[in-house]
């Protein structure tokens, strides 16, 4: 029964889907607070490219290992993201031109490579990969089993973090100032809340959870880097924000979805399904076009949460 | 307690590009007072209450608050010094409910967002203080009126003991107007000090205490309200004599030849609730009809709808016989309605684009401003400098951003362009809201100079002595309906206030 063809695909959508939920919250926050974040892809990278440094040179017990690696990719991220909230909120930089350099300076042709070219990253698979657990030894329960008892623990984090940020975006002051900051920040400051150290803070929040969704590709997906080896999933995050109307919930949903798509190439592959794969490669991509043109209507935006000042540097002396 | 020194500003200087907004303010402001800032559009009131709230930095001078010289670098030092201010400009996050506005960024809540208990405060803040506003509401289906509400809330919500109200009443009607004055009083009883900024002259002179006048970025002169009258006030803010005189019609008002004719009006507001019920109403050929009314009384969704901004539920708007497609805007531009909206720079004008780009607006597609698809930029440019010229407004350049604009010149920026296109109808909402007495009386006699030249034109005011002085009839709105409408030569002020508070009309012939 756990071999159905459905159930295999609803596993493998939340273990894909992971990674694109991690750096969609991520943009959730950044984007809450009014900074557009075309850097994802970027930050992911450098978050993966760590991630399997740290894995590679990290000793102690194998959870260790695995703990130690996350946090550092998600400092990594953290760091990239530093970049972002410099270049957008202190320099007033134009916010799209400022993610799509980050994504271009440390992507697949830049940073992240020359990183795993230094440290001689690729040499080596990750030994101590982020392993699916057991829990409560129901992994092999029929249905139940492969959906909810057979994932990684990031996966179980990446739960509880929905709820925790559905909580904290509308359930409390720091949430409400935050959307504040987002929405007019004008306002937000005649009320003394600090936009610069909102936007910073959630920017560079955004990039560690991005940092953490590369490092589930270097560390669990494929378990050894690749250059590029995310293959555009910080963009399917970016797609993934406006998909959720820019709610934790909702991008969950939008999250697995998509990894419903990425995985439906190798699901299907195993089962020698004959479907050409780069157009299966290609499926997510295309969907995130179309989700792109069918939300992005002035009622989608204006009613659905897209936040006011999304990408608008915020000066003070102006009305 | 009027002799102790709130607060004292000295040689304020405040440079923007291309103006000196305050060049050498000398201002001072007593504990318990209610204290008038009187200038006309651009002589540097706003900038000056922005500097005290902290939102702009003076270039030079110094300001002390109880005695000790004070430096704000935001809005939050001047708040927790105890100064706030409620803008002109509203600062309100659209999409938040009012109760959540009133409480963002207050130091005393709670972490946790407890929404009933923050509502019910709200609630009673507003009860205590007379402001009717359901404190569920979203900002953005709020009236201009109602969203004013907000902001004073906000301010007596912080306990601030300095308030700024830059222009308060400018949205507010007589009767909510005496209500705040009360609300005034009674905050200046429990020692609080009041800056209240206005046009208004008979206002300012009921209610402060003392009034300093601005002109061209400089004090003028303070004054004691008990010692000066309204005519010293205004040649002291124009530096000249000023004649308060009724505009003189030269054509008269046409009724029977129709250019506007509204048949049975229904329509929803922005919650989806019924907000015109089968309105009938024509304007006629040279004809000023004002439409007199408390705020939220439908008036905004009036203006709308015949501006093709909005759809009808029922009935029609037709020009000139011609019925107009509901909620198509640009069939209402093609059939001659212009439109004056309540709410200039969001709704009016793009605010963040030029004063010429804006000019051309409307009639970028004539074959004057654009060939081909392209625009012809050497005729936007002196065509709008002409309009700049002829319409009397204070800017830098026509490249100049119109939200960098002062209020009034904002307003000349919005009715040069809606002039420019030669209506046969005019919507103008509350056109001389927030602008001085030079410039009120400039748009009253462009509104009178084209009623004589045919334009019907619909005034949508809630300063009755605008609507008696200008309109040929007067048409009540209450609650989505027209209650009355009089002739100008028979109205007379209590009937129509009673009747904009929803009396029946009994008691007159
Ligand atoms: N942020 C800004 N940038 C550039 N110029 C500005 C800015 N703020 C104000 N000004 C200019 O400074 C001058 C004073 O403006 P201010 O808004 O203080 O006038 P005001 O007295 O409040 O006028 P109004 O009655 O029309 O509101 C105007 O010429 C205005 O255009
Ligand atoms: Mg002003």
């Amino acid at each position: 029964m756990n071999n159905s063809l459905l159930i295999v695909i609803l596993a493998s959508a939340i273990f894909y889907g992971t990674p694109l939920l991690f750096a969609a919250l991520g943009g959730v926050f950044t984007e809450r607070s009014g900074v557009l974040n075309l850097g994802v892809e970027g930050m992911m990278l450098i978050g993966g490219v760590s991630g399997a440094w740290a894995s590679q040179h990290i000793g102690g017990s194998a959870w260790f290992t695995v703990f130690a690696s996350i946090l550092v990719a998600m400092f990594a991220g953290g760091l990239t993201a530093l970049l972002h909230a410099f270049l957008c909120v202190t320099l007033k930089a134009n916010q799209t031109v400022a993610g799509l350099s980050i994504t271009i300076f440390a992507g697949a042709l830049g940073l992240s490579s020359y990183f795993a070219n230094v440290w001689k990253v690729a040499a080596h698979p990750v030994t101590r990969p982020i392993r699916k657990l057991d829990v409560l030894g129901l992994a092999d329960a029929p249905v139940v089993g492969p959906l909810l008892f057979n994932h990684t623990i990031l996966t179980y984090v990446s739960w509880v973090l929905v709820a925790a940020s559905s909580f904290y975006l509308f359930r409390t002051k720091t949430g409400l100032q935050l959307r504040a900051v987002g929405e007019s920040p004008q306002t937000a400051d005649a009320m003394g809340i600090n936009v610069v150290k909102y936007r910073y803070f959630h920017t560079v929040l955004g990039g560690m959870l991005a940092g953490i969704g590369g490092a589930f590709y270097s560390l669990a997906i494929v378990s050894t880097w690749v250059d590029g080896l995310t293959k555009g999933a910080g963009w399917i995050a970016i797609a993934l924000v406006i998909f959720g109307f820019w709610r934790p919930d909702l991008t969950l949903v939008g999250a697995y979805l998509f990894g419903a798509l990425q995985s439906l190439g190798t699901t299907l592959k195993a089962r020698s399904f004959h479907i050409s794969g780069d157009l299966l490669d290609a499926l997510p991509f295309i969907m995130t076009i179309v989700v792109l043109v069918l939300v992005s209507s002035r009622f989608a935006h204006k009613r659905l949460g897209a936040p006011a000042a999304l990408g608008v540097p915020y000066e003070r002396e102006e009305r | 307690m009027t002799n102790t020194i709130a607060v004292q500003m000295s040689g304020v200087v405040k440079r923007f590009p291309g103006v000196v907004a305050n060049d050498g303010v000398e201002f001072e402001l007593r504990r318990g007072e209610v204290h008038a800032l009187l200038g006309e559009n651009g002589a540097g009131k706003s900038t000056l209450s922005n500097i005290l709230t902290g939102l702009y930095r003076p270039d030079e001078g110094t300001i002390e608050l109880n005695g000790a010289p004070v430096s704000f670098s935001s809005p939050r030092d001047a708040l927790n010094a105890g100064i706030g201010m409620v803008h002109q400009h509203f600062r309100l996050v659209e999409t938040f409910s009012v109760a959540e506005n009133v409480v963002l960024g207050n130091p005393d809540t709670a972490f946790l967002l407890d929404t009933a208990a923050i509502n019910e405060r709200v609630k009673e803040l507003a009860a205590r203080y007379d402001m009717a506003v359901d404190p569920e509401a979203r900002i953005w289906q709020l009236s201009v009126g109602e969203q004013q509400r907000v902001e004073i809330l906000k301010v007596l919500y912080r306990g601030a003991q300095v308030l700024i109200l830059d222009e308060p009443t400018a949205v507010l009607t007589p009767i909510e107007a005496d209500a705040l004055f009360r609300t005034l009083r009674a905050m200046t009883a429990e020692g609080r000090t009041v800056i209240f900024i206005s046009h208004k002259l008979d206002e300012v002179m009921a209610v402060s205490d003392r009034i300093t006048v601005l002109r061209g970025g400089r004090t003028v002169g303070t004054v004691d309200t008990s010692t000066t009258n309204k005519r010293d006030l205004a040649s002291m803010m124009v530096g000249r004599n000023v004649e308060f005189t009724r505009v003189q019609r030269k054509t008269p008002a046409q009724a029977n030849d129709v250019v506007l004719h509204v048949e049975n009006l229904g329509a929803h507001d922005d919650r989806g609730r019924d907000a015109l019920h089968g309105i009938t109403l024509t304007v006629g050929r040279g004809e000023i009809v004002g439409i007199a009314g408390v705020a939220g009384n439908g008036q905004r969704e009036l203006a709308e709808v015949i501006a093709g901004m909005r759809h009808t539920t029922t009935g029609s708007v037709s020009v000139e016989g011609k019925i107009l497609q509901s909620g198509k805007a640009r069939a209402a531009i093609a059939g001659g309605v212009a439109h004056v909206p309540e709410d200039r720079l969001h709704t009016g004008l793009a605010a963040g684009h030029s004063v010429e780009d804006n000019l051309a607006l409307k009639s970028y597609r004539s074959s004057l401003l654009s060939r081909f698809g392209l625009l012809r930029r050497q005729a936007m440019r002196d065509g709008a400098t002409e309009l700049v010229e002829r319409y009397d407004v204070k800017t830098p350049s026509t490249q100049t951003a119109v939200r960098l604009l002062s209020g009034g010149n904002v307003q000349k920026v919005l009715l040069a362009r809606e002039f420019s296109t030669g209506p046969k109808v005019l919507i103008a909402a509350s056109p001389t809201r927030g602008l001085d007495v030079g410039a009120i009386e400039s748009v009253r006699e462009r509104l009178v100079e084209a009623a004589d030249g045919g334009l019907g034109v619909l005034l949508i005011s809630e300063d009755l002595d605008e609507i008696m002085s200008l309109a040929d009839r007067i048409a009540v709105m209450y609650e989505g309906r027209i209650v009355a409408v009089i002739p100008a030569d028979k109205a007379d002020r209590e009937t129509i206030g009673l009747l904009m508070g929803g009396s029946q009309l009994e008691a007159t012939s």
